[in-house]
């Protein structure tokens, strides 16, 4: 096999397919009025219910390339911004994600926001207000954003912690979209689509997943999202047996607590 | 070489000293006769139980003693231990009497006289099937152990042991089944039938609540043969394993329960016809019928749900009203009206509600009451859906409330509103569950001059720990000569550069980076408020508490102060001095100040509850303080001596088994020999002199945690 992966520099590239995205309410409608407007986005929702999704749907709809930046505890202001390096005895300035999403028009999507640095968090607020600015302190420069960039930042209220809730003076700069699981059978069609499995099985997974959305707070702390029903399905249409497949896809993604992975597996066992 | 058997005379000593006979005068010849013809591995486990069950109640031990030698031919090891344990308990827990009757019903446990099975123990399968039927939909039910397989339509009662089968999974799968049938009573509406009142037109009510209950289990099986088809299938398995069949003359009622819509209506109108046929043979996974416990439940539960679903409304009204305050409404128009529309398809139970006409989102705890409003009546009376007036209900009433600690004595049920606590049982090397009725108290705060004075007292102190303790403070510093980070670390590239030319490896160290710093510690302060602490030692545990705050204040470590006291497992009390959110202010000084030596000394419970509340703050590093003045002991109880000792060890082992740093800091100068045992997981020190303590506390603190 000759595997090689594609190199992609994020500023050009530009996503020509649709993204296959069902629209649950009309998120996709307030999404292009805020663009329109230049206002920054927030998108809430447990994990693995279709937000990056979106995001590249709506990338794709308003035809500008999708920076995405998956925020993590020790995620600095500089590895947005940019930094200088050493190249050949010299420094060379690198812009940072953020940076080049601004300076090409494009959407920059910070995913998982509150699991970056409280401090990084502030290099976006000049950003997303209406003086739609990026200061680059150490390079001297202060960067105007075009009319076609957008700031997007998407979170989890569900973590319930003190310590990863998102300040008031951040989350005020945003329009908040709030996403959760979609509707059965909204759920079912998208499983189907996704995975290829029939739509027997997919109501099946369906259900399976509103008994482990059942168990949040008793145990869980998030139910099994649509994300991994779709991979319980794809496995399942690769000839993994449904039982096997959901143990695998779905109870060990969600827990490590044995009693409640046998739960789990008592569920699944029962329904298929 | 394996040890000999032993014989009737050897046993019968045992036994004579165990069983104390020559007061009690039971008869243990015939047990001992046929102990002796077991193997000797079977010996040693029965007799030791014996002797463990004898430290509770010997007439226990000797009850135990006659089945034991049979039982053990037909059961494992561990469904016999659970047996002897459940023994134990329902003497704990309801007397001499109860436990006679569970030494009775072991022959329950198993059909066949002969098979050696492997049982499915209650504490093995509660938590799984727990989940199970947690993740299952409507009404939330819990899993209690108890003397039968029956449900109230909030709990399922299982028994300490399934053991039908012979192997333990397969007594696993039985107990599930169990369990999911009578989640479906709940889910199906079974219990929303008058049952007492259908059976009660027939000659023998109790044989109409049979057959009834046979209808239905036929009923609700085909229920969960569309619903739970996996399990279905398992059901089959078992009762083909157990030889269950269908009776040919109920053939015809079972295909008219069996379609999609059979409600339990039609269960009621097959009874008159199910009635005269012969006795339906119950089946493995079925379960009693109880029409009392279930009408109990369900008269506690109607008026306190209807209460509070119809405040919950009027606050979801409130809220609507308060979005949409710039639309003018008409004066003239009628009162807001809630509707709701279940949807109970496929499996699936959900509302849809409306606010005159206007689809709304319902919280999870509205979703919650309406679906079990829903399951008790099959639809939601217009009556509940009417927003509960401004002062229609007194909230205390209708929600729970905190229970006065100081209150629950004026009552006659003592245990409400307390938690409760295990104890380790050395005697019976077990816990005995839910022995220790704990309740948080709070110190009496006492505005006195006592912290001044304790400032002043130890000025020269005070400033020296707070030098000591303000070195221990880890600051955000910048680390340089990184392979990473935000900067480029002038120095290091120079030099690299130097190196470079002169033809040396270049470091790839060139950056500076912040470090930041966190120490992420939570500590809590058990103090000793037992009388024996009077006077001196009291004085110098505030003065301690005195100085150590002062001093975490500094490092901003999270840190919480407990007291603890007590007289009998009744009544074990904590005393709130500090909690890990209050802030150090003039109030948790004044309760510090306001400490007094209360009762005794049962430390179990005391670990325990603060193991609970350590391990609920978020932390990298747990610490357990505990400063104690000695020997655990209670009032007239078996707390003094070896039990408390072994109780305590264990509580400080549960502790460090969920990860928490116990120390223990003691002035017990006299006993030293029980010490380490004692404190086996815990590093300990003790303290000769009392005046050490304000000066050793603070110091060991920042030992400990460095």
């Amino acid at each position: 096999m000759n595997a090689h992966a594609h190199i992609l520099s994020p500023e050009s590239h530009f996503i020509d397919r649709e993204p296959y995205y069902e629209a649950v309410g009309n998120e996709i409608a307030i999404f292009e009025a805020a663009y329109r407007n230049k206002l920054p986005i927030l998108l809430k929702g447990p994990t693995g219910c279709g937000k990056t999704r979106f995001m590249e749907h709506m990338a794709w709809r308003l035809k500008r390339p999708l920076i995405t930046v998956s925020c993590h505890d020790d995620l600095t202001a500089s590895d947005l911004v940019g930094r200088y390096l050493v190249k050949g005895g010299e420094t060379i300035w690198v812009d940072g994600p953020l940076t080049r999403a601004v300076r090409c028009g494009g959407i920059c999507y910070l995913d998982e926001i509150v699991e970056a640095r409280k401090d990084t968090m502030v290099v976006i607020h000049p950003l997303a207000d209406d003086r739609r600015e990026l200061p680059m302190e150490k390079v001297g420069q202060l960067l105007q954003a075009p009319e076609e960039f957008c700031l997007a930042i998407s979170y989890n209220p569900g973590y319930q912690s003190v310590l990863k809730d998102l300040k008031q003076s951040t989350r005020q700069r945003f329009v908040a979209l709030e996403f959760d699981y979609p509707a059965p059978d909204l759920e079912r069609r998208i499983v189907a689509n996704e995975s290829g499995v029939d739509v027997g099985m997919a109501e099946k997974l369906v259900k399976f997943a509103r008994m482990t959305r059942n168990l949040k707070g008793s145990g869980l702390d998030e139910g099994a999202s649509t994300r991994l029903l779709v991979h319980a399905g794809k496995l399942i249409s690769s000839g993994v047996d449904p039982v096997v497949a959901c143990q695998n896809a779905v109870a060990q993604a969600v827990t490590d607590d044995a009693d409640m992975l046998a739960a789990i597996q008592e569920l699944s066992s029962s329904l298929f | 070489m394996a040890s000999q058997q032993l014989t009737r005379v050897e046993i019968e000593a045992l036994l004579d000293v165990w069983l104390e006979t020559e007061f009690t005068f039971h008869h243990v010849g015939p047990v001992a006769r046929s102990l002796s013809k077991l193997e000797r591995a079977d010996q040693d486990f029965v007799l030791d139980w014996i002797k463990r069950i004898a430290t509770t109640h010997i007439t226990l031990a000797f009850h135990f003693a006659k089945r034991a030698p049979d039982l053990i031919r037909r059961l494992d090891a561990r469904a016999i231990e659970a047996w002897a344990l459940q023994l134990c308990d329902t003497y704990d827990r309801a007397g001499m009497y109860a436990a006679l009757a569970v030494a009775e019903q072991v022959d329950a446990y198993s059909r066949t006289r002969q098979t050696h099975t492997e049982g499915a123990l209650y504490d093995d399968i509660a938590g799984v099937l727990g989940n199970f039927v947690r993740g299952l939909s409507g009404r939330k039910l819990t899993i209690e152990q108890g003397d039968a397989v029956y449900t109230d339509s909030e709990k399922i009662v299982l028994p300490a042991i399934t053991s039908l089968l012979a192997s333990r999974d397969d007594n696993f799968k039985l107990a599930k089944a169990r369990v999911a049938l009578l989640w479906a009573q709940t889910r199906y509406g079974t219990l929303r039938a008058d049952i007492a009142g259908a059976c009660a037109g027939y000659p023998h009510p109790d044989r109409a609540l049979h057959q009834f209950n046979a209808l239905e289990t036929l009923r609700l099986t085909a229920c969960i043969g569309r619903e739970l088809p996996g399990l279905h299938r398992e059901m089959q398995r078992l009762m083909a394993l157990l030889g269950d069949e269908l009776p040919a003359p109920w053939q015809a009622l079972a295909d008219r329960l069996a379609v999609a819509d059979a409600r339990v209506e039609d269960s009621l109108g097959l009874l008159d016809a199910a009635y005269h046929l012969p006795d339906f043979q119950t089946w493995c996974y079925q379960g009693e019928l109880r029409p009392d416990s279930v009408a109990a439940a369900r008269a506690a539960r109607m008026e306190k749900e209807k209460a509070r679903l119809r405040i919950k409304l009027a606050e979801l009204l409130q809220e609507h009203q308060s979005a949409q305050q710039d639309e003018p409404r008409d004066a003239t128009a009628s009162k807001p009206e809630f509707e709701v529309t279940p949807r109970d398809e496929n499996g699936a139970l959900d509302f849809e509600i409306t606010l005159d006409d206007a689809p709304i989102a319902p919280p999870d705890d509205v979703r919650r009451l309406l679906t079990s409003v829903y399951l008790d009546f099959g639809e939601i009376p217009p009556e509940y859906l009417s927003p509960a007036g401004e002062g229609e209900y007194d909230p205390k009433q209708v929600f729970d409330q905190p229970e006065d600690p100081d209150a629950v004595w004026h009552g006659t049920y003592h245990e409400k509103g307390a938690e409760l606590y295990p104890e380790w049982d050395h005697g019976r090397q077990h816990y005995r569950k839910n022995w220790c009725v704990m309740r948080e108290k709070s110190v009496t705060p006492v505005h006195d001059d006592f912290v001044q004075k304790t400032l002043d007292k130890h000025s020269g102190l005070v400033r020296h720990l707070r030098r000591k303790f303000e070195a221990l403070r880890d600051e955000n510093r910048v680390e340089k000569r990184q392979t990473q980070g935000d900067e480029i670390d002038l120095d290091a590239l120079i030099e690299a550069i130097a190196d470079a030319k002169d033809g040396r490896e270049m470091s790839d160290r060139l950056f500076v980076r912040q470090h930041r710093a966190e120490r992420n510690i939570a500590v809590a302060f058990l103090v000793d408020m037992s009388g024996s602490t009077k006077g001196w030692i009291n004085e110098a545990e505030r003065e301690a508490l005195i100085l150590l705050c002062e001093a975490l204040e500094l490092l901003g470590d999270r840190y919480a102060i407990y007291g603890f006291s007590g007289t009998t497992r009744k009544r074990c009390e904590l005393f709130r001095i500090k909690t890990f959110d209050d802030i150090y202010d003039g109030e948790v000084k004044a309760r510090i100040a306001g400490i007094r030596p209360q009762e005794y000394t049962r430390m179990g419970f005391a670990l325990r509850h603060m193991t609970k509340l350590l391990n609920q703050v978020e932390a990298k590093t747990r610490v357990l303080v505990t400063l104690s003045d000695g020997r655990p002991d209670d009032y007239f109880d078996v707390y003094r001596g070896e039990y408390g000792v072994e109780d305590t060890r264990m509580a400080l082992l549960e502790a460090s088994r969920t990860g928490i740093h116990p120390f223990c800091i003691t002035l017990d100068r006299e006993a030293r020999d029980y010490l380490p045992h004692m404190y086996g997981a815990a590093r300990y020190i003790i303290l000769d002199d009392v005046r050490q303590l304000p000066v050793k506390v603070t110091d060991i603190y920042r030992r400990i945690t460095t």
